[in-house]
Protein backbone atom coordinates (compact mmCIF):
# COMPACT_ATOMS: atom_id res chain seq x y z
CA UNK A 1 0.00 0.00 0.00
CA UNK A 2 2.08 2.45 -1.02
CA UNK A 3 -0.02 4.74 -2.70
CA UNK A 4 -1.81 5.53 0.95
CA UNK A 5 1.51 6.66 2.24
CA UNK A 6 2.62 9.40 -0.19
CA UNK A 7 -1.01 11.05 -0.22
CA UNK A 8 -0.58 11.11 3.55
CA UNK A 9 2.51 12.25 3.38
CA UNK A 10 1.14 14.80 1.01
CA UNK A 11 -1.62 15.83 3.17
CA UNK A 12 0.22 16.04 5.90
CA UNK A 13 3.38 18.17 4.35
CA UNK A 14 0.11 20.78 3.43
CA UNK A 15 -1.56 20.62 6.29
CA UNK A 16 1.85 21.39 8.42
CA UNK A 17 3.60 23.84 6.20
CA UNK A 18 0.36 26.34 5.37
CA UNK A 19 -0.09 25.90 9.54
CA UNK A 20 3.30 27.66 10.02
CA UNK A 21 2.39 30.09 7.61
CA UNK A 22 -0.34 31.40 9.55
CA UNK A 23 1.73 31.58 12.35
CA UNK A 24 4.62 33.37 11.24
CA UNK A 25 2.99 35.37 8.54
CA UNK A 26 2.91 39.33 8.98
CA UNK A 27 0.07 39.83 6.66
CA UNK A 28 -2.85 38.77 8.25
CA UNK A 29 -4.48 38.18 4.63
CA UNK A 30 -1.88 35.66 3.24
CA UNK A 31 -2.84 33.92 7.38
CA UNK A 32 -6.20 33.60 6.24
CA UNK A 33 -5.75 32.12 2.84
CA UNK A 34 -2.98 29.69 4.59
CA UNK A 35 -5.67 28.81 7.01
CA UNK A 36 -7.28 27.65 3.71
CA UNK A 37 -5.05 25.54 2.52
CA UNK A 38 -4.97 23.64 6.47
CA UNK A 39 -8.51 22.50 5.60
CA UNK A 40 -8.88 21.76 2.59
CA UNK A 41 -4.97 19.48 3.74
CA UNK A 42 -7.43 17.88 6.75
CA UNK A 43 -10.19 17.41 4.80
CA UNK A 44 -8.00 15.12 2.24
CA UNK A 45 -6.43 13.29 5.56
CA UNK A 46 -10.53 13.05 6.78
CA UNK A 47 -10.97 11.04 3.44
CA UNK A 48 -7.51 8.93 3.08
CA UNK A 49 -9.46 8.21 6.88
CA UNK A 50 -12.60 7.13 5.23
CA UNK A 51 -14.72 9.80 6.71
CA UNK A 52 -16.17 11.12 3.51
CA UNK A 53 -19.74 12.83 4.93
CA UNK A 54 -16.97 14.84 7.22
CA UNK A 55 -14.61 15.83 4.81
CA UNK A 56 -17.70 17.59 2.93
CA UNK A 57 -18.63 19.09 5.88
CA UNK A 58 -15.60 20.17 6.67
CA UNK A 59 -15.32 22.14 3.49
CA UNK A 60 -18.61 23.35 3.67
CA UNK A 61 -18.25 25.04 7.64
CA UNK A 62 -14.65 25.84 7.47
CA UNK A 63 -13.78 27.12 4.34
CA UNK A 64 -17.14 27.92 3.44
CA UNK A 65 -18.66 29.94 6.48
CA UNK A 66 -15.61 30.21 9.19
CA UNK A 67 -12.87 31.19 6.86
CA UNK A 68 -15.49 33.50 5.06
CA UNK A 69 -16.32 35.14 8.20
CA UNK A 70 -12.32 35.93 9.20
CA UNK A 71 -11.98 37.22 5.90
CA UNK A 72 -14.58 39.60 6.89
CA UNK A 73 -12.92 40.53 10.52
CA UNK A 74 -10.35 41.61 8.94
CA UNK A 75 -11.72 43.84 5.98
CA UNK A 76 -13.56 45.40 8.78
CA UNK A 77 -10.46 45.24 11.54
CA UNK A 78 -8.25 46.72 9.38
CA UNK A 79 -8.43 49.99 7.29
CA UNK A 80 -7.27 49.00 4.31
CA UNK A 81 -5.90 52.17 3.07
CA UNK A 82 -3.52 52.07 5.85
CA UNK A 83 -0.51 49.76 5.34
CA UNK A 84 -0.58 49.01 9.36
CA UNK A 85 -1.14 45.27 9.18
CA UNK A 86 1.97 43.74 10.64
CA UNK A 87 1.91 42.50 13.89
CA UNK A 88 5.14 42.04 16.35
CA UNK A 89 5.75 38.66 17.71
CA UNK A 90 7.03 38.89 21.24
CA UNK A 91 7.39 36.65 24.39
CA UNK A 92 9.09 34.32 22.40
CA UNK A 93 11.22 32.77 25.18
CA UNK A 94 8.59 31.49 27.71
CA UNK A 95 6.47 30.71 24.54
CA UNK A 96 8.90 28.50 23.90
CA UNK A 97 9.60 26.66 27.00
CA UNK A 98 6.30 26.20 27.77
CA UNK A 99 5.46 25.11 24.09
CA UNK A 100 8.88 22.60 24.25
CA UNK A 101 6.99 21.03 27.64
CA UNK A 102 3.18 20.64 26.02
CA UNK A 103 5.23 19.11 22.87
CA UNK A 104 6.87 16.46 24.54
CA UNK A 105 3.86 15.43 26.85
CA UNK A 106 1.49 14.92 24.23
CA UNK A 107 4.29 13.19 21.75
CA UNK A 108 5.15 10.86 25.00
CA UNK A 109 1.49 10.17 26.03
CA UNK A 110 0.85 9.13 22.22
CA UNK A 111 3.97 7.13 21.66
CA UNK A 112 3.98 4.97 24.46
CA UNK A 113 0.13 4.28 24.71
CA UNK A 114 -1.05 1.11 23.42
CA UNK A 115 -3.50 1.98 21.34
CA UNK A 116 -7.15 -0.50 21.04
CA UNK A 117 -7.02 -1.25 17.60
CA UNK A 118 -9.91 -3.15 15.48
CA UNK A 119 -8.61 -5.35 12.87
CA UNK A 120 -11.58 -4.34 10.60
CA UNK A 121 -11.95 -0.79 8.98
CA UNK A 122 -14.94 0.99 8.88
CA UNK A 123 -17.48 0.48 6.10
CA UNK A 124 -16.96 2.45 3.28
CA UNK A 125 -19.49 4.92 3.60
CA UNK A 126 -20.28 6.50 6.64
CA UNK A 127 -22.87 9.01 5.98
CA UNK A 128 -26.21 6.69 6.59
CA UNK A 129 -24.81 5.80 9.61
CA UNK A 130 -23.97 9.05 10.86
CA UNK A 131 -27.80 10.03 9.64
CA UNK A 132 -29.33 6.97 11.80
CA UNK A 133 -27.34 7.54 14.63
CA UNK A 134 -28.29 11.67 14.54
CA UNK A 135 -31.85 10.70 14.85
CA UNK A 136 -32.03 7.99 16.92
CA UNK A 137 -29.66 7.92 19.82
CA UNK A 138 -27.99 11.47 19.61
CA UNK A 139 -31.20 13.42 18.56
CA UNK A 140 -31.23 15.23 21.90
CA UNK A 141 -27.32 16.50 21.42
CA UNK A 142 -28.44 17.51 17.62
CA UNK A 143 -31.58 19.79 19.11
CA UNK A 144 -29.44 21.39 21.35
CA UNK A 145 -26.93 22.27 18.74
CA UNK A 146 -29.96 23.40 16.75
CA UNK A 147 -30.73 25.60 19.60
CA UNK A 148 -27.15 26.66 19.79
CA UNK A 149 -26.70 27.84 16.79
CA UNK A 150 -29.64 29.83 17.10
CA UNK A 151 -28.49 32.10 19.82
CA UNK A 152 -25.47 32.15 18.18
CA UNK A 153 -26.68 33.89 15.52
CA UNK A 154 -28.89 36.25 17.89
CA UNK A 155 -26.02 36.91 20.31
CA UNK A 156 -24.01 37.85 17.74
CA UNK A 157 -26.00 39.89 15.58
CA UNK A 158 -26.86 42.04 19.12
CA UNK A 159 -23.15 42.43 19.84
CA UNK A 160 -21.97 43.56 16.60
CA UNK A 161 -24.87 45.69 15.86
CA UNK A 162 -23.98 49.37 16.00
CA UNK A 163 -26.00 51.24 18.25
CA UNK A 164 -28.42 54.13 17.43
CA UNK A 165 -27.35 57.51 18.53
CA UNK B 1 -5.89 3.10 5.35
CA UNK B 2 -4.76 0.84 8.36
CA UNK B 3 -1.04 0.98 6.06
CA UNK B 4 -0.19 3.84 8.26
CA UNK B 5 0.18 3.51 11.84
CA UNK B 6 -2.44 5.26 13.65
CA UNK B 7 0.63 6.94 15.72
CA UNK B 8 1.30 8.99 12.54
CA UNK B 9 -2.09 10.48 12.29
CA UNK B 10 -1.72 11.66 16.35
CA UNK B 11 1.72 12.96 15.39
CA UNK B 12 0.44 15.29 12.51
CA UNK B 13 -2.88 16.44 14.81
CA UNK B 14 0.17 17.08 17.93
CA UNK B 15 1.91 19.45 15.48
CA UNK B 16 -1.27 20.89 14.49
CA UNK B 17 -2.26 21.30 17.82
CA UNK B 18 1.55 22.94 19.28
CA UNK B 19 1.41 25.59 16.08
CA UNK B 20 -2.17 26.64 17.26
CA UNK B 21 -0.74 27.04 20.60
CA UNK B 22 2.54 28.78 19.21
CA UNK B 23 0.53 31.39 17.06
CA UNK B 24 -1.66 31.99 20.21
CA UNK B 25 1.48 32.33 22.51
CA UNK B 26 3.39 34.86 20.39
CA UNK B 27 0.92 36.72 18.13
CA UNK B 28 -0.34 39.53 19.36
CA UNK B 29 -3.80 40.29 16.98
CA UNK B 30 -6.68 39.12 18.01
CA UNK B 31 -7.79 37.79 14.21
CA UNK B 32 -4.24 35.84 14.08
CA UNK B 33 -5.11 34.45 17.62
CA UNK B 34 -8.66 33.53 16.60
CA UNK B 35 -7.21 31.53 13.55
CA UNK B 36 -4.67 29.77 15.86
CA UNK B 37 -8.10 28.32 17.77
CA UNK B 38 -9.27 27.59 14.66
CA UNK B 39 -5.94 25.22 14.15
CA UNK B 40 -6.34 23.96 17.38
CA UNK B 41 -9.61 22.89 17.04
CA UNK B 42 -8.90 20.88 13.68
CA UNK B 43 -6.11 19.08 15.36
CA UNK B 44 -8.75 17.77 18.24
CA UNK B 45 -10.80 17.18 15.42
CA UNK B 46 -8.15 15.11 13.82
CA UNK B 47 -7.27 12.81 16.34
CA UNK B 48 -10.82 12.36 16.95
CA UNK B 49 -11.64 11.12 12.98
CA UNK B 50 -8.43 8.95 13.36
CA UNK B 51 -9.20 6.78 16.36
CA UNK B 52 -13.07 6.37 15.13
CA UNK B 53 -11.76 5.10 12.02
CA UNK B 54 -9.39 2.68 13.33
CA UNK B 55 -11.81 1.91 15.84
CA UNK B 56 -14.40 0.51 13.09
CA UNK B 57 -17.05 3.09 14.97
CA UNK B 58 -18.26 5.61 13.17
CA UNK B 59 -19.98 7.26 16.35
CA UNK B 60 -16.36 9.57 16.88
CA UNK B 61 -17.71 11.40 13.58
CA UNK B 62 -20.64 12.08 15.04
CA UNK B 63 -18.67 14.19 18.06
CA UNK B 64 -16.66 15.62 15.71
CA UNK B 65 -19.47 16.57 13.60
CA UNK B 66 -20.71 18.31 17.14
CA UNK B 67 -17.31 19.98 17.75
CA UNK B 68 -17.63 21.55 14.69
CA UNK B 69 -21.18 22.89 15.10
CA UNK B 70 -19.99 24.24 18.35
CA UNK B 71 -16.50 25.86 16.45
CA UNK B 72 -18.81 27.39 14.05
CA UNK B 73 -20.44 29.42 16.96
CA UNK B 74 -17.45 30.27 18.61
CA UNK B 75 -16.36 31.43 15.49
CA UNK B 76 -19.30 33.88 14.62
CA UNK B 77 -19.77 35.56 18.60
CA UNK B 78 -15.78 35.45 18.73
CA UNK B 79 -16.05 37.92 15.50
CA UNK B 80 -18.68 40.00 16.59
CA UNK B 81 -16.63 40.71 20.24
CA UNK B 82 -13.71 41.38 18.31
CA UNK B 83 -15.88 43.56 15.63
CA UNK B 84 -17.37 45.57 18.79
CA UNK B 85 -13.90 45.84 20.57
CA UNK B 86 -12.93 47.48 17.12
CA UNK B 87 -15.48 49.95 16.95
CA UNK B 88 -14.82 51.53 20.62
CA UNK B 89 -10.59 51.12 20.67
CA UNK B 90 -9.83 51.53 17.14
CA UNK B 91 -7.60 48.12 17.57
CA UNK B 92 -7.41 44.54 17.55
CA UNK B 93 -4.12 44.66 19.21
CA UNK B 94 -4.51 42.40 22.36
CA UNK B 95 -1.70 44.26 24.05
CA UNK B 96 -3.67 47.05 23.77
CA UNK B 97 -6.79 45.78 24.94
CA UNK B 98 -6.26 46.52 28.95
CA UNK B 99 -8.85 48.88 30.26
CA UNK B 100 -9.10 46.31 33.46
CA UNK B 101 -5.49 46.72 33.91
CA UNK B 102 -4.69 49.65 36.43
Amino acid sequence: MEFYDIIFYLFALITIGSAFVVVTSRNIVYAAFSLLFTFFGVAGIYVLLGADFLAIVQIMVYVGGILILLLFGVMLTNKITSVEIRTGTVHLLPAAIGIGILFGAIISVMLWTNWNISPEPIPPSTTANIGRELITNYVLIFELLGMLLLIALIGAASIARRDKE
Amino acid sequence: MLSIPIEYYLILSAFMFIVGVTGVLIRRNAIVVFMCIELMLNAANLSLVAFSSYHGNPVGQIFVFFVMTVAAAEATVGLAIIIAIFRNKLTVNVDEINIFKW
